[in-house]
């Protein structure tokens, strides 16, 4: 077996080899990103013809179910994140799951306002009480409680666990919010409306998505690392390789 | 020394709680006061007829005495913490989760309990059918120990800061979200003559789950809180 | 009327198409924003707690050594 990998990953949980490691890699993640970003864009909004049924309307899609299912990926990082930095008390998984979560927050906001963008002229309203809108909705308060939590706190790494905490106890929550408002809506039949029907999307259409879903699957990365090697410099104020890091960027 | 048993550390535990309740008799007081204020506010808002009171009684009472238990959550735990009489009990050889259920056991029968006995008042004032009255007094039932579980684990949680007041309300709002929605959805179906008994077996469930978990979940909280 | 301006009227549905792609850039652009300034204060505190802590060390071997006074520190 390789067991290179294990020690390779112990080395990477390091502040300042991840700092160097993210530092290297960042570039890349954001070239790709914006060049995935770029490809999905003119494909999406110049190459994929008008839908038959909403017209040039549907080209929001590109962002908004990327949005989507980044609002949802990252929450599941956040959760891992999390149980690394309870279990195993490292530090970097709490930097990990404390950064995501404003990323989080934010696709799950580009989702909730480009959904309503697209549902005014679609099915008339700028919102309705579906059970995906609510629990996108629901998503986006818990990650609004585990930044206030994280921020509430003097201490930043007690903050970290505690918040860390809180998104454990949230992922075990977003199923039962699902299956809730689900249930919730067939009681009230009379406001649902058939959004996601069963709909066979063509390759025009398709490309420009997937393009799009590695473009900001790369931004996350690109973002998460800044972010990351941001907090990493002020958790880890006193220590040598901060210093050099420190005076070295005091002189360019 | 041998430690108390666990029942004696139990009912200490609850005899303490309730008789410094007890002490402060005003502060039970309190979030009754404001679940009446704020029912009143509602027929002044959307007019007295009673058809649209009757539609909404059931929902406005879930939700005045979800903000009502809101307001007394805050205080779960802060005297304790004040006096560090929590940190004793954190150190203490019983099970910590098991004292801290009796805590939040005190806490529902001082702060709960009250609004669930002024419940028929508040629903009286929006015209609720009688017949609904029972269905939505089993739904207060199982719903606000369901409520008192969950958010003790949020007090827990916040423990360490300084303000959590509005903190507090922003981490219950997505976990007490199916709480509400199958209380308010067996008392809708009641009043339509519907079955509400699923709902309620949903709410039940969740109760049982929160029951075994909860405590254990405010245990870990508080030791990451108070961890220094 | 030019390609460009069909391009832009999207069809008629261009006050919802535009508005949702400018709240993805404004968005994502501002959260890129914020750790780049926020990585500048942080290397500014630290330096300015690395220079106190060099001036304190100073003051400290000038105390000990007095026969070369740098400044005029009390």
């Amino acid at each position: 077996m390789a067991r290179w990998i294990p020690l390779w990953l112990h080395k990477l949980g390091s502040p300042p080899t991840f700092y160097r490691f993210a530092g290297a890699l960042r570039p890349w993640m954001l070239a790709l990103a914006l060049l995935f970003g770029l490809i999905g864009l003119y494909g999406g909004l110049v190459l994929a013809p008008p839908d038959y049924q909403q017209g040039d309307a549907y080209r929001i899609i590109f962002i908004h179910v990327p949005s989507a299912w980044m609002s949802m990926f990252i929450y599941a990082v956040m959760g891992v994140a999390a149980f690394i930095a309870l279990v195993w008390r490292i530090k970097l998984a709490e930097v990990v799951a404390m950064e995501s979560a404003p990323i989080g927050a934010a696709f799950t906001f580009i989702t909730l306002v480009t959904g309503s963008l697209w549902g005014k002229p679609m099915w008339g309203t700028w919102w309705t009480w579906d059970a995906r809108l609510t629990s996108e909705l629901v998503l986006l308060f818990l990650y609004l409680g585990v930044i206030g939590l994280y921020h509430a706190f003097e201490d930043r790494r007690q903050g970290a666990r505690a918040a860390a905490f809180l998104a454990i106890i949230g992922i075990i929550n977003v199923p039962i919010v699902h299956f809730s408002v689900n249930w919730w809506n067939t009681l009230h039949q009379g406001s649902t409306v058939n959004l996601f029907g069963p709909s066979k999307i063509a390759w025009d259409m398709l490309w420009p998505l997937l393009s799009m879903t590695l473009a900001t699957k790369f931004y996350y990365a690109a973002s998460l690392f800044r972010r990351v090697r941001t907090d990493l410099l002020a958790l880890e104020g006193g220590k040598d390789w901060v210093r050099k890091i420190a005076e070295s960027e005091a002189r360019t | 020394m041998n430690p108390p048993g666990l029942v004696t550390a139990c009912a200490a535990m609850l005899r303490r709680d309730l008789t410094l309740a007890w002490r402060r008799r005003g502060d039970i007081a309190m979030p009754v006061l404001y679940a009446l204020i704020v029912t009143m506010l509602f027929p002044f808002a959307l007019g007295p007829e009673d058809t649209l009171l009757q539609r909404i009684a059931g929902g406005v009472v879930l939700v005045t005495v979800l903000l009502a238990m809101l307001l007394a959550l805050d205080a779960m735990f802060s005297s304790d913490i004040e006096d560090g009489s929590l940190e004793q009990l954190v150190l203490a050889p019983q099970p910590l989760a098991l004292m801290l259920g009796m805590k939040i056991l005190a806490h529902w029968i001082t702060t709960a309990l009250p609004l669930i006995v002024i419940a028929p008042l508040l629903a009286g004032m929006l015209h609720l059918p009688g017949a609904v009255l029972p269905v939505l007094l089993l739904a207060l039932l199982l719903a606000t120990p369901v409520l008192s579980l969950l958010g003790a684990v949020l007090v827990a949680l916040t423990a360490g800061t300084r303000r959590s007041g509005m903190l507090l309300a922003l981490m219950l709002l997505p976990l007490c979200v199916p709480a509400v929605i199958f209380a308010a959805g067996a008392v809708a179906a009641a009043q339509q003559g519907l079955p509400w008994q699923a709902p309620l077996a949903w709410l039940a469930a969740a109760l049982v789950l929160a029951v075994v978990l909860a405590p254990l979940a405010c245990a870990a909280a508080l030791r990451i809180a108070l961890d220094a | 009327m030019s390609s460009l301006q069909t391009f832009l009227a999207m069809g008629g549905y261009a006050a919802y198409v535009w508005p949702a792609y400018a709240v993805f850039f404004a968005v994502l652009i501002t959260d890129s924003v914020a750790p780049r300034l926020r990585r500048r204060r942080v290397l500014r505190e630290l330096r300015a707690r690395l220079a106190r802590q060099s001036a304190r060390r100073d003051r400290a071997q000038e105390a000990r050594d007095p026969a070369h006074p740098t400044s005029s520190s009390p």
